[in-house]
């Protein structure tokens, strides 16, 4: 069973939210996510000012195996990328919960946090994925 | 119904992520794929083949089985431990699967044979002996071992007694000597530099312990994968089957027309293709952004074509392809991406050789 930290929020296709404060949210894919994947080999990530609805597009993460849609896990504005990634996209094979973030969102409705998955809510919905 | 091989309790002490592989439990990768792809390049990998199935081939009328059996003529081989490249073909000229056979006299060969199809092969080539007078022996008492990269050759010496070291110490690439009890073959599947090394099952646990003690990487199915695709290796299955001829799959080479009188299964199939085939394998070069998949469809000014085997290639630092594309293709061809489609390059299908870009 892989690293589902406790303090975080979570999506059942394998994003992870965590709350900054203020509405700001920094999101990732998790460790189980990158695990599936293999070697990361190029991350497409969306715009600083793009306005993201939940379930959207807003990133690909391709491995040597496969490529994969990140969607957004809430809705609100990108207001920043983890430019790192360009360059290290296997930042998210070795931190996925941390250097290996994706991208900040500003919330519209920090309510909405609320609608996620907690850690437990996440590893049951991954034990049903197998 | 899944097979385990003799080394499987040392992937899993090795934390191997394990995979089905045709039936059998096989390591995709133990830590990072691209870190055990670097490996074979750079330093010394190992892979765990002892799926693949070995046959001998012994009696009097050995090497005439073989002539019958195979697209390439072991007559070829005059030298003792010499291995030859070869399709076994249907009657149709499709490839039912690409061997090695290593010569050790004209009445003992030994062929060693792809994984995936096993059963099939194996029920193939008994029903060919019919007529003639040869035995063959499975030997899944074997199991394999490849040892590859440029520091895997002196790396596996220094597991060798000194009688052993004599054996392999002249030994040209593509032949396989009995040394003691290891078998040792000049062979691969990465366009690196090794060995490919049989031995029997009991001992290969402690053989591999001594590779990894030794500082030889273990790499899993997904390593090799993209290690095969940057040397341009055909992968069956992907890059040719039993409804693809030879000649289609970059595999006229080892084709063996002369003697004409020599007949062999798929020949008169063969001879018609040969006239008719519009179609080869070319390298793909993608270099921005993204990774060319098998299966993806490519457009050309010649006509249609598929991406027969795709990846990121680890060593070049972007996507590599073989596709099977019209004759006359030309400079580029457009693929059809997620949600675009590029132009890439065409090149010959290689790529990477000893550790270099050939592009």
């Amino acid at each position: 069973m892989s690293n589902i930290p406790a303090e975080l929020k979570y999506t059942s296709t394998h994003e992870w939210v965590r709350h900054d404060g203020d509405g700001i949210v920094t999101v990732g894919i998790t460790e189980h996510a990158q695990d599936l994947l293999g070697d990361l080999v190029h991350v497409d990530l969306p715009d600083e000012g793009d306005a993201l609805a939940t379930g959207d597009d807003a990133a690909v993460v391709e491995s040597v195996k496969a490529a994969s849609d990140v969607y957004a896990p809430v809705t609100g504005e990108v207001i920043e990328i983890n430019e790192e990634l360009e360059d290290a996209p296997e930042l998210i094979n070795s931190d996925a919960f941390g250097d290996g973030w994706l991208f900040k969102i500003k919330l519209d409705d920090i309510t909405e946090l609320e609608s996620l998955l907690d850690a437990e809510g996440y590893a049951g919905s991954i034990d049903e994925d197998e | 119904m899944s097979n385990q091989t003799v080394l499987h309790a040392k992937h899993l002490e090795s934390s191997a992520k394990m995979v089905d592989f045709h039936g059998w439990e096989m390591p995709i990768r133990y830590s990072s794929q691209i870190e055990e792809h670097h490996a074979v390049r750079q330093n010394a990998g190992m892979f765990d083949v002892s799926h693949m199935t070995v046959v001998d081939a012994k009696g009097p009328q050995a090497k005439a089985y073989l002539q019958n059996l195979l697209a390439n003529d072991v007559a070829k081989l005059t030298t003792k431990g010499k291995a030859l490249y070869s399709g076994m073909l249907n009657e149709a000229g499709g490839v039912i699967d690409d061997l090695i056979v290593y010569y050790f006299a004209e009445d003992d060969y030994r062929l060693v044979v792809n994984s995936a199809t096993r059963e099939k092969d194996l029920a193939w080539l008994n029903a060919q002996t019919n007529g003639f007078d040869v035995e063959l022996t499975e030997r899944d008492d074997l199991a394999m071992i490849a040892v590859q990269g440029p520091a895997a050759k002196a790396t596996v010496g220094k597991l060798l007694n000194s009688e052993q070291q004599d054996i392999v110490a002249d030994m040209k690439p593509f032949f396989g000597y009995q040394a003691g009890e290891l078998f040792i073959a000049t062979t691969g599947y990465t366009g690196e530099a090794g060995y490919e090394i049989l031995l029997k099952n009991k001992q290969a646990p402690a053989f591999w312990q001594s590779l990894l003690d030794l500082g030889v990487v273990p790499c899993g199915l997904g390593a090799r994968d993209t290690l095969r695709l940057e040397a341009g290796m055909n992968l069956y299955g992907q890059d040719m089957d039993e409804t693809i001829s030879p000649l289609a799959a970059n595999m006229g080479w080892t084709i063996a027309w002369e003697p004409s009188e020599r007949q062999f299964v798929g020949r008169t199939a063969l001879e018609t293709a040969r006239e008719t085939n519009n179609s080869k394998i070319v390298g793909l070069v993608m270099e921005e952004k993204g990774v060319l998949r098998a299966g993806l469809k490519v457009i050309s000014e010649a006509g249609e074509g598929v991406i027969t085997s795709g990846t990121f290639s680890p060593t070049l630092g972007f996507s590599i392809a073989m596709a099977r594309v019209p004759n006359n293709v030309g400079a580029t061809v457009d693929v059809e991406m997620r949600k675009k489609q590029v132009t890439v390059k065409v090149v010959k299908p290689s790529f990477v050789r000893n550790g270099k870009s050939v592009l």
